[in-house]
């Protein structure tokens, strides 16, 4: 299946400057398509699982609710204006925000680099500033 | 080598405004018709380095620039420790028509970005008589609130960060990188609460819908330029006041957003060139 939610993990955990910037988070958001939805379990800036739904009694910190058309648009290569941008949809009222929204708005770059990460070719250093640790791997 | 001072000189001028003891700084370029450059909410001059670097405007213009009070190099007043700032539409009237003053400027051009851009309706309905002619960029007579400015600044959040990261979007996707991240770096640069005060203006206190359509563009010419990928203050609400006020003219421009003259200065000055051949009597 062609879900770009399928490739999420893969896409953020192969950007170290992208984990690098969660370095402090530790969430889990339920990411909602529709009615579709995906919990998104996140380590350290990692993306330690994606189970999809539905579930019974899914706990998350926050939600990110949308139709599935909104986020079809959102991962063409190049968004059409207002499409292209987390707060872009929620000034629209297309993305809905809810729960505890400290992680997502603490980690604000992270998690509009971390949506935008499965859309095709993407250079998420446009998206979000993404160094990595200069320290030396021990 | 290729080492190069820019024709830009900066200076920093002391001022009262609003009855306080203000160091502002200043800088300028060009000679001619004064074109006076108002920055966007929790920037600062730098947005407009294009414009003070273009050769085309300088031989024509003099382009000033200045840094809001608690913007950029220009400080915040004596005792800012003890305040929480936050911007008036009167004050920000009174600021720029005070700086056009102390300059000596006679009937100025005003051109003005967001918040900049909101104050050029306000300075066309209250002094259209102080100016040759006035541009808004990104101009709304009201916004639509979209996330709690509360994150803008509080201790828990760098507000740097946060800030920037609100505004990332407003820059079109299509903008270079170097435009972009300069940009945005101005933003992780703020003051804390600055941006958020200059908010204050934008969203609450400087809500013009039911005035603009006093705007009498025979007193004072008006332009009107938007970017496409302008969430803020999106194309339709630029049309809308354009509708509204008569004699207004409006240019939308593609793979723009909220920040035309610094994400994508040439791109942007290639739309400006016609509407200062328009208000400087260049034949085009």
């Amino acid at each position: 299946m062609n879900d770009p939610i399928d490739r999420l993990m893969q896409a953020a955990n192969a950007h170290p400057g992208l984990v690098h910037r969660g370095r402090r988070l530790d969430t889990t958001f339920l990411l909602e398509s529709g009615t579709a939805a995906a919990l998104v379990q996140i380590r350290a800036g990692r993306v330690e699982s994606v189970r999809k739904g539905p579930f019974v009694m899914p706990g998350w910190d926050f939600a990110l609710r949308a139709e599935a058309e909104e986020w079809a648009r959102f991962w063409l290569p190049v968004p059409p204006p207002g499409h292209h941008d987390l707060l872009a949809m929620i000034k629209r009222r297309a993305l809905r925000l809810e729960g505890d929204v400290k992680p997502f708005m603490t980690h604000l770059f992270y998690f509009k680099a971390l949506l935008a990460s499965v859309r095709p070719d993407v250079s998420l250093s446009a998206i979000a500033p993404l160094p990595c640790d200069p320290e030396p791997a021990r | 080598m290729n080492a190069r001072f820019e024709p830009v000189t900066g200076r920093y001028l002391n001022l009262d405004i609003g009855g306080r003891a203000h160091r502002l700084y200043v800088e300028e370029a060009g000679q001619g018709i004064p074109l006076v450059c108002l920055h966007t909410a929790g920037s600062d001059t730098r947005q407009w380095r294009g414009l003070l670097n273009e050769p085309r405007i300088l031989e024509r213009f003099r382009v000033i620039a200045f840094d809001m009070p608690w913007h950029g190099k220009s400080s915040p007043p004596t005792g800012w420790q003890d305040e929480t700032y936050r911007l008036t539409s009167k004050a920000y009237a009174d600021l720029v028509l005070t700086v056009c003053e102390a300059l000596e400027l006679d009937r100025p051009v005003a051109i003005g970005c967001s918040i900049g851009g909101r104050i050029v309706l306000q300075l066309a309905l209250d002094h259209p008589d102080r100016f040759r002619a006035l541009i808004g960029l990104q101009s709304g007579a009201h916004v639509d609130p979209y996330y709690d400015l509360d994150w803008l600044n509080r201790p828990d959040a760098h507000g740097g960060e946060t800030c920037a990261a609100i505004v990332s979007g407003l820059v079109s996707p299509t903008a270079p990188d170097e435009g972009r991240w300069e940009t945005l770096w101005h933003y992780m640069q703020g003051g804390p609460g600055v941006f958020k005060g200059d908010l204050y203006f934008y969203k609450v206190d400087g809500d013009i819908r039911n005035e603009i359509e006093r705007i009498d563009t025979t007193a004072c010419p008006l332009y009107l330029l938007s970017g496409e990928y302008d969430y803020s203050c999106t194309p339709d609400e630029t049309r809308d006041v354009a509708r509204r006020v008569k004699g207004a003219e409006v240019t939308i421009m593609p793979g723009l957003g909220h920040f035309p003259m610094s994400e994508d200065p040439q791109r942007f000055i290639s739309h400006l060139l016609p509407v200062l051949d328009r208000i400087s009597g260049k034949p085009a």
